[in-house]
């Protein structure tokens, strides 16, 4: 049987999500790793899944009652592996080798087959939401009740696959899947809300037929007030969460050249003491 | 062949519990059936491929086995993205099959045609590439394919198709059937275009007494390397025939092999030609369009090879 999940308060999270950002940025100066202001924006949504709501047992990763995760916004996969390594699904020397030739950890999740505790191996825009609906409705067919949660990004929904899933998620009365759309407002090159016409963000996902809740993202307490408050809402879920992009590190912060712009050695030490972290 | 698929997925859903039917909205009542005895286990995703090749591939890695159905062009190319990581990259055992294919849906247009399938999944790794010819391949790849683990795409014909080799008689994924055994030409027949081989083998010894062996492929990919070496030692001239296009088929797979292996063969590939038929009509109208009818296929033959009875002479 999957783990309960871990019950931390929401200020444990904020020390586990400052560790988690130091890692990210540090990993980032290390290997070249970009995307590193798409990483920081979703670290709160992601150390709350995994800390406070997935029911998983990082021993028993393929257990076929586990809840499933999708990090459909696979360019954060940085964050995610850190996440991973610190829950104790590989151990944190694995991500030694990261980014140098041979390793599985790179900009993306690798095939779940390569590595524990990843359900799909996204970085393709507009998959994880199919896919994650796919398990969702498995959980029904095999009479296994687990649930299913993905993080999209507001530049990910400019697929049409995405919008494609929020329909027949819709039709099939699905509850057991939760998404949360990372509402950063940025994509890789611009202004999310410009390039297309994304907003209103909630009211579309409303208007699909989802029980919509707006929150801030990147606040413990919001989290948890919308997973809680629609636990028992028979339709499928998401949460818009508007973050920052690049948040917790001042320099980054809302700044899309962090998109690509990889941290000297200088910026690893201003973000350290910025999060609060030593730097290691 | 959509009938006998209907038929034969039933009965599959009815002794597998992990099947699963997804369909892009078409087949209106043909799985009425399915749908009264395993109701929860058949989707209409609508018509929106892209997402539900992504479902399926979520639900295979969730320890099901789902059946995606849809008109060929809109089960391969539409959502080829999703085929190919989805699918493919997670090496998830879905089934992709693409009814209509070919020029089976002539008087609709090329929109409707698929004509580039075997050349797109070739190149994909993992995919196996499977192409019955008739009702009881069909229902004999079907079930090879479920019983095996691996992503495939199967291609089948839209209905009427003649029954070629009996039930009792039919072989599995990857097995080539000899349907007519003969020492002048030989022919490899790709899918469901096997009728027009045997119409032209007819043809060929009662015209221009030429004694042609017909082979049926019902792979594409994994090709049989071991059947060509094997065509090799018996012949020096083989014709490929395949209701696709001549840019990266089955002909042009088999000529990479021959010229690589330096196999003793020499190989005429009949296919369609590099064009979008603009004009509409039958599907035989359609075939001959592209020269892979039955009397385009005799002319081929005939042009380059004697008989046993006139070489003798």
């Amino acid at each position: 049987m999957p783990d309960a999940p871990i019950l931390s308060a929401n200020t444990e999270l904020s020390g586990i999500a400052s560790e988690m950002r130091y890692r990210i940025v540090k990993t980032s100066h290390e290997s070249g790793t970009p995307h590193l202001g798409s990483c920081l924006s979703c670290v709160d949504l992601l150390v709350y899944f995994y800390w406070r709501v997935l029911q998983i047992n990082p021993k028993h990763p393929r257990a076929t009652g586990r809840d499933r995760f999708i990090l459909s916004k696979g360019h954060a996969a940085p964050a995610l592996f850190q996440i991973l390594a610190e829950r104790g699904f590989f151990p944190r020397s694995r991500l030694e080798d990261y980014g140098q030739d041979g390793s599985i950890f790179g900009e993306h999740p690798p095939s779940p087959s390569a590595l524990p505790g990843i359900e799909a191996a996204t970085g393709s825009l507009g998959h994880g939401l199919p896919m994650a609906l796919g398990m969702a409705l498995a959980s029904r067919v095999t009479d296994s009740p687990y649930s299913v949660y993905a993080i999209l990004s507001d530049g990910e929904c400019n697929e049409g696959s995405v919008w494609e899933a929020a329909m027949m998620a819709a039709a099939q009365k699905i509850s057991n899947l939760t998404i949360a759309v990372d509402y950063n407002k940025w994509q890789a090159t611009g202004r999310s809300d410009k390039i297309l016409g994304l907003a209103p963000l909630a009211e579309k996902w409303r208007a699909f037929g989802w029980c919509v809740s707006e929150i801030n993202g990147n606040d413990f307490d919001e989290i948890s007030e919308a997973i809680t408050s629609n636990a028992r809402d028979p339709r499928p879920k998401a949460i818009i969460a508007h973050t920052v992009k690049g948040r917790g590190v001042s320099f980054m912060e809302d700044d899309n050249n962090w998109h690509y712009r990889i941290p000297n050695a200088d910026e690893v030490i201003s973000a350290a003491k910025e999060l609060g972290v030593e730097a290691a | 062949m959509r009938n006998a698929f209907a038929d034969e997925i039933t009965k599959l859903a009815d002794s597998d519990p992990r099947l699963i039917l997804l369909s892009g909205d078409i087949g209106n009542h043909l799985f009425d059936n399915l749908k009264d005895k395993h109701p929860a286990r058949f989707f209409n995703c609508g018509v929106a491929e892209a997402n539900m090749m992504g479902v399926a591939a979520g639900m295979a890695l969730s320890g099901l086995r789902p059946v995606v159905y849809t008109i060929a062009p809109f089960t391969t190319m539409r959502c080829l993205e999703q085929i190919r990581v989805d699918v493919a990259y997670h090496n998830a055992p879905v089934v992709i099959v693409g009814t209509g294919s070919g020029l089976s849906y002539a008087s609709l247009g090329p929109t409707h045609h698929s004509l580039e399938d075997f050349s797109i999944f070739r190149a994909i790794p993992k995919l196996q590439v499977i192409t019955p010819y008739d009702a009881p391949s069909l229902r004999s790849v079907l079930r090879d394919a479920l019983a095996g683990e691996r992503p495939t795409y199967i291609r089948i014909g839209k209905k009427g198709e003649p029954e070629i080799v009996p039930e009792c008689d039919s072989v599995g994924i990857g097995k080539a059937k000899v349907v007519r055994n003969g020492t002048d030409a030989c022919i490899l027949a790709v899918g469901t275009i096997a009728y027009e081989a045997l119409k032209a083998a007819d043809i060929l010894i009662q015209n221009y007494d030429i004694s042609a062996q017909v082979i049926l492929i019902n792979t594409v990919k994994p090709l049989d390397r071991d059947l060509l070496s094997e065509l090799a030692t018996k012949f020096r001239k083989i014709v490929t025939v395949e209701e696709h296009s001549k840019a990266g088929g089955f002909g042009e797979y088999v000529s990479a092999h021959i010229a690589q292996s330096r196999l003793p063969l020499e190989i005429t590939c009949l296919g369609c030609h590099d064009d979008f038929m603009h004009s509409v009509g039958s599907q035989a109208f359609a075939r001959t369009y592209f020269k892979i009818d039955a009397d385009s296929i005799v002319e081929a033959i005939a042009m380059n090879t004697s008989s046993n009875a006139s070489s003798a002479a």
